[in-house]
């Protein structure tokens, strides 16, 4: 399988892989992407199941100190432009299967541009790992007082429910994947039934996302 | 607040094939294909052991009881029902639980309603009937309510039901939401005081001048009325969204649990509570774990388990100290290397946690296993059953949609001797502790002909797809199991499904 080579370690060429077949790094990346998104969302929610909550703020923790062993850390945060996180919400099943071992991917590629900066507001493009952290830390001050950061009022137009948070997200991924394998019709199929009356329009969910991305 | 019979939203005029379970211990669990299933636990068993052999079955009749058909009946008829677009919403059901004799089956749902099934009396003629399942009472137990300090909505859904034992003839339960536990009284009515003369007809006091002769009143038989009757309301000790109630053996006692605090309560005290663990950190930002379930021992008042969302079980005795931050015991099992990922700590945070019956052993499940502990051992499970782990490559996907923090429940037989659990796809497993066979099974409508045979399902893992599996890429994730209940003594199940309650029976029954 070409990905478990990747996941091995083959040494590569960033810029004709990267559409081809997602790196580790990569998919590490858009896993950050759909952790912050997710979190970002469940503080909008009225109010998040804190287990979840603290499980994806975990998640992310754990990315974060992987990719700053890497060294992929600090070369994430420049590049932020455009509409790049829908293109690397790419199947991520890599990441699923076991522990990489450190040596295997070598440093990353530049991990490209990081979602970071945009979602936490006026946070600026992120530097190092202490802003990343002070932005974790404001999350997590959020799930407790409940009070709404300024981001929450972007997404007053989103019906604060579990089923559109779900409908965002994997309208997100399905919406911006075009190579169809059997993973990604497994999670656009995994998609929940009872959604016709929470399917977001697409045009709402445009905006959403563009908020989401825009620097 | 009184409310009678009969339910207007439940029928129970529908039948449903059953399946057979292991008749004892040793009774063999059906395959369509005559294979082995795959072996699970790492307790060495036999070959011969896992040779399953398909078993006909002697139709019977059980009660499948779907609200589907009467939400328009219900918009109309109750009152209690908010003005909501989408009423099947409401309709989930959120748990399910028998009572001790197994006598009576509660369900509560997302519309924060409970409706309690009282099993079929037996009688000579009607041999067949024996486990069906009626409406015997139906009440609406939480509103939905809006907490204007914080400006939140609270949900009225049902998070857990759990009844006390019966002491008289009234039966009492506990249901809660996110953030108020009630107490609830259950009592049949089936007679009423005739023939008092101190009363006109309608009520009024009579003129004692008028009234010549003292009557004694004599009680006549009328139609049965059941009502449901709020006792006590435990409300503001919870910050957090209640995950778990349970019943202490003493009787006198409850517990109920948050994501980051468990409440000891007095079942006559409702304006205070005991905090006996609290695992909120000082500082939230440092917060890295929650509670997600607690249980008493069932025999031992002094002790009860918690798991966490770190995959971890603590056992704490009350006798210890007021405060049980520390815990006695502490069951971990270490991470095995191979199987490490990024999602490796969502899919290990427990579910739910239970004793056995017996008191000797906690189950637990999380995302992926089942696992059985022992008191006297905590550095690993005793037995550790595979759910669906063919669905451990497509985590990122479960990730993306959310199914990945679906909490499931399991629950134990009678006997200790089997567990249950749910999966996607209307599909549920169970595990023979003794034989190691394992059985999947699936509760839907189309799939199940009246009185036909509940047959095995089979979900494909890699290779050729035979007939009757199912691969895993068409699995229904939205369709799930989280709830099930078993018999305190007999092989009757419940399986919530979404909106419907299927009851299975063992035909020996």
């Amino acid at each position: 399988m070409t990905r478990m080579m990747f996941a091995r370690g083959l040494k590569r060429k960033c810029t004709e892989d990267e559409e081809a077949a997602p790196s580790y790094s990569r998919q590490r990346q858009s896993l950050l992407d759909m952790s912050l998104v997710k979190l970002q969302l469940c503080h909008a929610l009225a109010e998040p199941s804190l287990c979840r909550s603290v499980l994806i703020a975990n998640t992310v923790r754990q990315i974060q100190e992987e990719m700053t062993q890497d060294g992929a850390w600090r070369g994430a945060a420049p590049q932020t432009t455009g509409r790049a996180p829908l293109d690397r919400l790419v199947s991520t099943d890599l990441l699923c299967r076991s522990v990489r071992d450190g040596a295997g991917d070598g440093p990353a590629a530049p991990a490209p541009r990081g979602l970071q900066s945009s979602i936490w507001e006026g946070d600026g493009p992120l530097e190092d790992k202490g802003s990343f952290q002070k932005s974790l830390d404001q999350i997590l001050e959020t799930l407790e007082s409940n009070t709404p950061l300024s981001v929450d009022e972007l997404f007053s137009d989103v019906d604060s429910s579990y089923c559109s948070l779900d409908a965002v997200l994997t309208g997100v991924v399905g919406g911006a994947q075009s190579g169809q394998d059997g993973l990604e019709a497994l999670a656009a199929m995994a998609a929940p039934a009872p959604s016709t009356s929470c399917k977001s329009d697409l045009g709402e969910l445009d905006h959403v996302v563009g908020i989401l991305v825009e620097t | 607040m009184l409310l009678s019979l009969p339910a207007l939203h439940l029928q129970t005029s529908e039948y449903h094939p059953l399946f057979q379970l292991p008749h004892g211990r040793l009774g063999p669990w059906c395959s369509p294909t005559g294979s082995p299933a795959p072996l699970s636990c790492e307790t060495g068993c036999g070959e011969g052991s896992w040779i399953l052999v398909c078993r006909l079955l002697v139709p019977t009749q059980v009660s499948l009881l779907s609200m589907e058909e009467d939400i328009d009946t219900r918009k109309i008829n109750n009152s209690f029902l908010r003005d909501h677009s989408y009423a099947t919403e409401a309709d989930i059901i959120s748990t399910v639980e028998f009572n001790h004799t197994g006598e009576l089956l509660a369900t509560g749902d997302k519309g924060g309603r409970v409706v309690i099934f009282q099993r079929e009396q037996e009688s000579k003629n009607q041999v067949h009937r024996r486990g069906e399942y009626n409406v015997y009472s139906t009440f609406q137990s939480h509103e939905p309510e809006f907490d204007y300090l914080k400006s939140l909505e609270i949900e009225e859904k049902i998070n857990k039901i759990r009844w006390l034992p019966q002491q008289n003839a009234a039966y009492f339960l506990l249901s809660t939401n996110d953030k108020t536990v009630k107490l609830w009284k259950v009592s049949e009515r089936d007679k009423r005081p005739e023939g008092y003369n101190l009363k006109d007809e309608e009520g009024r006091l009579r003129d004692p001048a008028t009234i010549t002769t003292l009557r004694v009143p004599v009680l006549r038989p009328m139609d049965l009325m059941v009502e449901a009757t709020p006792r006590r309301v435990f409300a503001n000790a919870h910050t957090y969204h209640i995950n778990s109630i349970s019943v202490n053996s003493d009787y006198e006692t409850y517990m109920s649990a948050d994501d980051l605090r468990i409440n000891l309560w007095n079942f006559e005290i409702t304006n205070q509570s005991f905090n006996i663990v609290d695992i909120k950190p000082a500082n939230m930002e440092e917060l890295t774990e929650v509670i997600t379930a607690a249980e008493f021992h069932p025999h031992h008042c002094n002790t009860f388990v918690y798991s966490s969302s770190k995959g971890t079980i603590r056992l704490c005795d009350m006798r210890a100290s007021a405060l049980c931050d520390r815990h006695t015991k502490f069951f971990e099992e270490p991470e095995d290397p191979s199987n490490r990922s990024f999602f490796s700590e969502i899919i290990s945070s427990i579910s739910d946690v239970k004793f056995s019956h017996s008191g000797r052993y906690i189950m637990t499940r999380d995302y992926l296993t089942v696992k059985v502990w022992d008191l006297n051992m905590e550095n690993r499970p005793i037995e550790t059953y595979q759910v669906h782990d063919y669905l451990r490559s497509k985590l990122c996907s479960l990730y993306e949609n959310d199914c990945i923090f679906d909490k499931f429940e399991c629950v134990w037989n009678g006997s200790d001797s089997v567990i249950m659990t749910g999966s996607y796809n209307n599909f549920f497993r169970m595990f023979d502790r003794n034989t190691k066979r394992d059985v999947t099974l699936e509760a839907s409508r189309e799939n199940s002909k009246p009185r036909a045979i509940l047959k095995p399902r089979k979900v494909c893992v890699g290779g050729k797809r035979r007939k009757d599996e199912i691969s895993v890429d068409s699995l229904d994730f939205s369709k799930k199991i989280l709830h099930t209940a078993w018999h305190p003594s007999e092989n009757i199940i419940a399986v919530a499904a979404t909106n419907n309650l299927y009851i299975f029976q063992d035909k020996v029954n």
